[in-house]
């Protein structure tokens, strides 16, 4: 099933950073908006480092593009305009590499119920996935996650650290 | 998909926690103003240490629920214990309606708890009565005690031995660590159920008291388990793309509600545990969850955004349709019945934030019952005299607790990390 799939993806990518090793510096670079980590780099069960990312790209054609997160506004799923560029380069990476599978993940900010921001955080990623196919990527790369308010980039209840956890993090 | 999971030693863990002895420091935020006055004598003891503080127990519990005001020690009127005679009028001038006196004896390698209740202004006995004790169940016969108490005062069965399920969390994406508990209703004996460094959330207790169903993403992707608690067995129940949440026992335990993407965006649909067949009960585009029984099963409501902001609805089962519930504001959502099914609690957007609110299903009225802006998650006993609740108290999320009509309330603090996500089991005995 999709599990067992996605579980080989998985072995593929962790045999990658053996091979790797961790001799990429730039793997985990994320947004512009300070000081955040890369929100692929999960422990355990999730997918791959960044530093996988960076090997797997290698090979392939051109360079994953480095800045993997794109924001929201306040209860929006809209792209801001300011993320189109970024989400161009995403898709032309997607376009030259057919084969490779990426995990939109949906975040938001804290406030309001968790299972409704589940919903909300789905519909972010959705308008990103939206907009990829759009831009003529194969809908079957794509495989939409929402995380909702369950794993923030940042703490504290200020308006800028809301700010950085609605988000949509590529997950390669 | 039917798949038992075994017990695995990183990921699960029914162990006692090194809290399970910590002192609760619970701070009374409001006191109500028509709290029953009640002096609960120390219990005597025979010069004997005990383990446990059985009245200091019961003072706490009457306390705590909102309903009772107990006389500070150093305003009691000598340390009567059962079967001596009760100076009425010395009580009375103390200002307390009742009182309670007890005596905790050895008892093979146990207690002997004998307690009595007086109505100071009716000059008369109103419970009197022996309860045994295994050395180390002193802690839930003080419970067992207060609920007696309780039930005898007010009508009202008492839910002091009750349990309350909860998630914690430490840390910021990409290092955050996840674990449910589950402790007794004053936040004592926290057992954990679950550690994960994937979210591990909404936890909702089994009508039996004997299970609890959670979301969990330990696989990767959200996936809705059931654990059952005595063995810690328990089986993974859904894994269908995209969201798998909200999980809801209907009141015979036969069904679950939940709210699941698979087929775009999330709907409620409602699995027969045994046949694991679908229903789907909602179909648009809208965000579609947090599904709650109604007592009677007959309904069940839930929180929609059709309309543009989520706002609660109830879904008939005999008419196989959905009707708005909630009117007042422009966010209301994670609702859920009271026992008795006449009331709703919910989270209500307001000007302060977000806050635990309850509306009255006869008359549609909403009362606010919280004060702060970062209130949710409502968990309501199950007697329906107080609600469990998520808060913030610096900048640490918290378990609030606050009656049902709003005239008191109270903060645990944790120890460590964010508590939230509160679940009450139902009546266990």
């Amino acid at each position: 099933m999709q599990f067992s799939s996605y579980a080989k993806t998985l072995a593929a990518a962790f045999s990658v950073v053996v091979i790797a090793g961790c001799s990429s510096s730039g793997g985990t670079q994320d947004g512009d908006q300070g000081g955040m980590t890369s929100g692929a780099q999960t422990s355990g069960t999730s997918s791959s480092t960044g530093a996988a990312g960076q090997g797997y790209g290698q090979g392939q054609q051109g360079q994953i593009p480095s800045v993997r997160t794109v924001y929201f506004d306040f209860d929006r799923d809209t792209i801001r305009a300011e993320f189109e560029s970024v989400l161009n380069q995403h898709a032309a990476y997607l376009r030259a590499n057919p084969s490779t599978q990426v995990v939109l993940e949906g975040h938001t900010d804290e406030r309001g119920t968790r299972e409704y921001n589940l919903g909300l955080g789905e519909r972010r990623a959705n308008a990103v996935r939206q907009y990829l196919t759009v831009q003529g990527v194969n809908a079957s790369q794509l495989e939409v996650v929402s995380y909702g308010e369950e794993r923030p980039a940042a703490s504290g209840r200020t308006e800028e650290a809301y700010a950085q956890n609605r988000r949509v993090v590529f997950d390669y | 998909m039917r798949r038992l999971v075994a017990l695995t030693g990183m990921l699960m863990m029914l162990v006692a926690s090194a809290y399970a002895r910590a002192e609760l420091n619970i701070q009374i935020t409001r006191s109500s103003d028509q709290a029953i006055p009640i002096a609960i004598a120390p219990f005597t003891a025979n010069g004997q240490q005990l383990p446990q503080d059985v009245s200091q127990i019961i003072e706490n519990d009457l306390r705590n629920s909102g309903q009772f005001s107990p006389l500070p020690r150093d305003r009691q009127v000598g340390n009567p214990a059962p079967g001596d005679q009760i100076d009425y009028q010395a009580w009375q001038a103390s200002r307390a309606n009742y009182l309670v006196v007890g005596r905790v004896e050895p008892n093979g390698n146990g207690y002997r708890i004998t307690y009595e209740l007086h109505d100071v202004f009716g000059n008369a006995r109103e419970l009197g009565e022996v309860v045994t004790s295994g050395p180390d169940q002193l802690r839930s016969r003080a419970h067992y005690v207060a609920d007696q108490i309780f039930e005898k005062i007010t009508g009202i069965r008492g839910a002091f031995q009750t349990r309350i399920a909860y998630i914690t969390s430490q840390g910021v994406d990409p290092n955050i660590s996840f674990a449910l508990y589950v402790a007794d209703q004053d936040g004592y004996n926290p057992q954990q159920v679950l550690t994960s460094n994937q979210p591990v959330l909404s936890p909702t207790w089994s009508p039996d008291g004997g299970k609890l169903a959670y979301v969990s993403f330990e696989s990767g992707r959200p996936a809705i388990y059931v654990q059952d608690l005595a063995t810690g067995r328990r089986l993974q129940l859904t894994s269908f793309t995209g969201i798998n949440g909200a999980p809801a026992w209907s009141p015979d335990g036969r069904k679950m509600a939940m709210s699941l993407s698979k087929d775009g965006t999330p709907d409620i649909y409602v699995m027969d545990l045994a046949t694991r067949n679908l229903e789907r009960l909602t179909n648009n585009s809208a965000i579609n969850t947090e599904p709650d029984y109604s007592p009677d099963g007959s309904s069940l409501i839930f929180t929609s955004d059709r309309s543009g902001q989520p706002q609660l609805y109830r879904y008939d089962f005999a008419a196989g349709q959905a009707q708005r519930l909630t009117f007042t504001g422009n966010y209301n959502a994670g609702g859920h019945y009271s026992p008795d099914g006449e009331t709703v609690f919910m989270v209500t957007r307001t000007d302060r934030g977000y806050q635990v609110a309850k509306q009255d299903l006869a008359t549609n009225r909403v009362t606010v019952l919280t004060d702060t802006g970062w209130d949710e998650a409502p968990a309501i006993a199950p007697n329906g005299t107080m609600v469990v609740y998520a808060t913030q108290q610096g900048t640490r999320g918290v378990l609030g607790a606050v009656s049902a009509d709003g005239r008191a309330s109270f903060v645990i603090p944790s120890p460590e990390g964010n508590v939230r996500e509160p679940a009450w089991s139902p009546f266990l005995n």
